[in-house]
């Protein structure tokens, strides 16, 4: 960018007389307003992506000064005790969720699709968990789920003690949170369809079995596409949920891959090795982000 | 009347635990109601003053500097033509594309280096870059979708191009504006990840980490009534502000560009 604005410069000064052209002073008007714009992204976004490109490739204790040791930290991912499994894990859990999520979101929103009286206190019903933030809900279950205190103690389920129920409860614990939200999304999709299409299908005698697979998800493939993307990036990078309402536990089962990162960079003081797992993690996002682009559209 | 009975019971079932949480943050040990577990709650850790003060402060930086800084930068982007202006949006939106955490780290170092670390106003300059790519796509929307003769009219009135955005154009997208203040609330109020990571001094921490700190046992038994009393605290604003803004969060939704 400095460079171009040297070719402005330049040219401004050419007209040296004559007062800046309107168009010149327009461009620097632009730059101005989008300078706050320009200052964030580059000293809070792009500084830190290439910080911890360098910080994989040195061992970079949490206090103390940082010595170049690539390629050491990626070397010893695989020997990491807990984050083959938590890749594992994580993986799993991405695929359970996703396939829930949209199963249950598009239930959800082809419920409330209709205009109808009462239909906007059922859409605030269903989207209201999501206006809770994720770690207050976490810590909901924590309670609900206990079974000295919830009120489904009387089941006499042990909803984290097995690592199998953790997850099922975890999982519980995230479409309650975010059905509504993925509903409301895939509402924006169902209402974009024209009525007409849905009434000539009918004239034609389609069953609604057929209007659903034949019109309604062939023409909600672009707004499903941007939900199945948003549910697997968000689900690979689970922390919340696995931090505040099973801990990880039990026995170290329900760890997911972010949660490996932070305890190697807050709990082994290893910046570096936290570093170098990142990198991974956001080369895979980005390779998979783009590649469901490339299927999904 | 199927059509009621139905979505009815899914509305049961998607109210019941916030209906729970709120019934047990009101009952006291001995089965009455009391307010006991909130009065337990203000006396917790630091106390619920300085947690809520914390979390308002970073909210309020937060809700200010998104809207500043995208409303100015959608009105650069929407209208001025400059060097570089493609390259930089495209930079603002890839801020979606990399994880929490991959960005986290290496930002508790840089702050570090800039005697930001612990900072609450280095946390909300934080939440203001992760809010950048949905507001500025936002508020150059908004901006586009004003018709250019409304502020043309202005400059050959002499205004500049400021006392065009100030006097005339904002107004014009003031929904975009509550939009993009509304999901920079609700992100930076409830966001647990960022100030775990780059907080470390319990006095400086906002309510999630605050609240979640009741579940660790080095508080001794866990108060169940208190910690549901914790989660209405965090709770309520949110369910509140959604309940009367809900025309312009639906409004974010339109615009599909969203992180979930």
């Amino acid at each position: 960018m400095t460079g171009m604005t040297h070719v402005t410069a330049a040219r401004a000064g050419r007209g040296r007389r004559a007062p800046a052209r309107p168009g010149t002073l327009r461009a620097l008007a632009g730059m101005a307003y989008a300078a706050p714009t320009a200052v964030i992204v580059l000293t809070l976004f792009l500084a830190p992506l290439v910080l911890v490109v360098v910080m994989s490739l040195h061992r970079w204790p949490l206090l103390g000064a940082p010595t170049f040791n690539a390629p050491a930290n990626y070397a010893k991912i695989a020997d990491d005790p807990l984050f083959p499994d938590a890749v594992v894990f994580t993986l799993k859990y991405t695929a359970i969720i996703t396939v829930l999520l949209s199963a249950l979101a598009l239930g959800l929103a082809l419920l409330v699709q209709e205009r109808r009286p009462g239909v906007g206190f059922f859409r605030t019903a269903f989207f209201l968990p999501g206006a809770v933030g994720f770690a207050a809900a976490a810590l909901l279950f924590y309670g609900m789920l206990n079974n000295d205190v919830g009120p489904f103690g009387f089941l006499g389920v042990k909803w984290t003690g097995t690592p199998n129920m953790a997850l099922t409860s975890t999982i519980m614990l995230v479409l309650w949170r975010f059905a509504g939200f993925n509903m409301l999304i895939l509402l924006t999709g169902l209402q974009s369809i024209p009525v007409e299409v849905y009434e000539a299908a009918r004239s034609d005698g389609a069953s609604r079995w057929q209007v659903f697979t034949k019109i309604t998800l062939p023409l909600l493939r672009p707004t499903l596409a941007l939900m199945l993307i948003l549910s697997v990036t968000g689900s690979l990078l689970a922390f919340d949920q696995f931090f505040i309402f099973t801990n990880g536990g039990p026995d170290n089962s329900t760890v997911s891959m972010v949660m490996v990162i932070y305890r190697n960079a807050f709990f082994k003081f290893d910046l570096g090795g936290a570093a170098a797992i990142s990198v991974v993690v956001l080369a895979v996002l980005v390779a998979l982000n783009t590649l469901q682009l490339k299927v999904l559209r | 009347m199927r059509y009621y009975s139905s979505r009815s019971a899914l509305a049961v079932l998607f109210l019941f635990p916030l209906l729970w949480s709120g019934w047990s943050s009101l009952r006291g040990q001995d089965g009455g109601y009391t307010l006991g577990n909130y009065a337990q709650m203000a006396r917790f850790g630091e106390g619920l003053p300085r947690y809520f003060g914390n979390s308002l402060l970073v909210s309020v930086i937060t809700v200010v500097g998104t809207v500043v800084v995208s409303a100015l930068g959608g009105y650069a982007f929407a209208r001025f033509r400059f060097p570089g202006k493609n390259l930089l949006f495209l930079a603002t939106l890839a801020i979606l594309m990399v994880p929490y955490a991959t960005i986290l780290i290496p930002l508790y170092v840089l702050l570090g280096y800039v005697g930001l670390q612990n900072s609450l106003v280095g946390l909300a300059l934080v939440f203001v870059m992760f809010q950048l790519p949905f507001a500025t796509y936002m508020m150059r929307n908004s901006f586009e979708a004003v018709p250019r003769e409304l502020e043309e009219a202005a400059m050959v009135d002499g205004c500049g191009s400021l006392r065009a955005l100030i006097g005339i154009l904002l107004p014009a997208v003031r929904p975009g504006l509550i939009t993009v203040g509304l999901f920079a609330f609700l992100a930076s109020w409830n966001d647990f990840f960022a100030p775990l990571i780059l907080l470390n001094d319990g006095s400086s921490f906002p309510l999630p980490v605050a609240v979640v700190s009741m579940t660790q046992k080095t508080f001794g038994a866990i108060d169940y009534g208190m910690l549901q009393a914790g989660v209405m605290v965090m709770a309520v604003p949110c369910l509140l502000l959604f309940l009367v803004l809900q025309r312009y969060y639906v409004r974010g939704f339109m615009s599909g560009a969203l992180r979930g």
